[in-house]
């Protein structure tokens, strides 16, 4: 049962529905009912926010490696080195998201422009 | 604005507190989201997601990590429950942050339905923002400045995603090329800015790691074994180095 197993216009809907919506929202329910009751420096807490902050690194890494569309045209090394040096321009200017975004972006316009 | 008196009736006071929050959505961090987005709407172009759908899933998850997720895996022919597995996986993080928000959110007559409701914005733009402002507005007034926040961030990003989505086709493949390197840059550097303790690093440099080598080792179940295996070494990194540390 995938994306694409059943040709009808509500299927995909159903999926999202399913996959997306009920998947998460149940977590923001949950915690709207244990609010106040559990604390959120509980151990299970921190191994719980390891697997799914895991996860979406996961998907970051898959993003750079293994990208789709334009980006998938582009050399594996200046994907990484516009990553990477985006990345350590962040934690040298102590965090700020702005810069290290906009550092990749640069870096990785130079290398298109120069043809790398 | 200036502050309205304290004598002004109930409902402008809801007004101010309502258009303070919409004003929040567009600070520097809903900025950044939204530049998320826009790389967001190209991926979902090209996994093959139509206009509808792709503003759907925008509103009705609204959290980025989870949408990536579920791209992901129909990209790579996850099955129904593969996929929902990895996007519940991914999306745990959020019951921790919505226990932190709802002390500062909730006032002495709050309806719990409402608090309902309002969870379905929490991702980590908002609750950044919520957690940083909500304190400077008066408690009656809360939950009306954190619905207009998130209501405001969820509809103008489908917007956002709306509008590039019909103007992909014409743009040149280098400018797509940076718009879909915005998300993975996004997450990398708000990831590592909101991680509260060591474990979240070590997740951080696992998951980036494992993501790849997994997804040519064991394709369809690459997020959901790079993220349990990545997140177990990280929680193990975290506690060894917590005994190490003299009690």
């Amino acid at each position: 049962m995938t994306f694409h197993s059943i040709d009808a216009w509500w299927w995909p809907y159903l999926f999202i529905l399913i996959a997306g919506w009920l998947a998460t929202d149940m977590w923001r329910f949950l915690g709207v009912y244990f609010g106040g009751r559990i604390s959120e420096r509980s151990e299970a807490l921190v191994a719980v926010r390891a697997v799914a902050t895991a996860l979406v690194a996961a998907v970051i890494g898959n993003l750079i490696v293994f990208p789709t569309g334009a980006l998938a045209d582009t050399p594996l090394a200046l994907r990484l080195g516009a990553a990477g040096l985006g990345f350590a321009a962040f934690l040298l200017a102590r965090r700020k998201m702005l810069l290290g975004i906009a550092v990749a972006e640069v870096v990785l316009a130079l290398g298109l422009w120069l043809g790398v | 604005m200036d502050e309205p008196p304290s004598n002004s009736p109930p409902s402008g006071r809801t007004a101010y507190w309502y258009g303070r929050g919409m004003l929040a959505a567009f600070s520097i961090p809903g900025l950044i989201l939204s530049s998320a987005f826009i790389g967001f709407a190209g991926l979902a172009k090209e996994a093959g997601f139509s206009l509808t759908q792709t503003v759907f899933m925008t509103g009705i998850v609204w959290a980025l990590p989870a949408k990536v997720v579920l791209v992901g895996a129909i990209l790579s022919g996850a099955s129904l429950p593969a996929a929902a597995f990895a996007v519940a996986l991914s999306s745990v993080r959020l019951m921790p942050m919505v226990v932190a928000l709802m002390p500062e959110l909730r006032g002495p007559h709050t309806r719990k339905w409402v608090l309902y409701l309002l969870s379905h914005c929490v991702a980590v733009t908002s609750w950044v923002l919520a957690m940083e402002r909500l304190p400077r507005v008066p408690r009656t007034m809360r939950t009306t400045y954190y619905g207009a926040l998130g209501s405001t961030l969820v509809l103008f990003n489908m917007g956002v995603v709306a509008v590039v989505y019909a103007v992909a086709d014409r743009l040149p493949d280098s400018v797509l090329a940076a718009l879909f390197l915005l998300t993975p840059m996004y997450f990398l550097t708000s990831l590592w800015g909101s991680a509260r303790e060591s474990a979240a690093h070590f997740a951080m440099a696992f998951g980036l790691v494992l993501g790849p080598v997994m997804h040519v080792l064991v394709p369809g179940f690459d997020l959901l074994v790079a993220g349990i295996a990545g997140g177990a070494g990280a929680y193990v990194m975290h506690r060894l180095r917590a005994r190490r540390r003299p009690a």
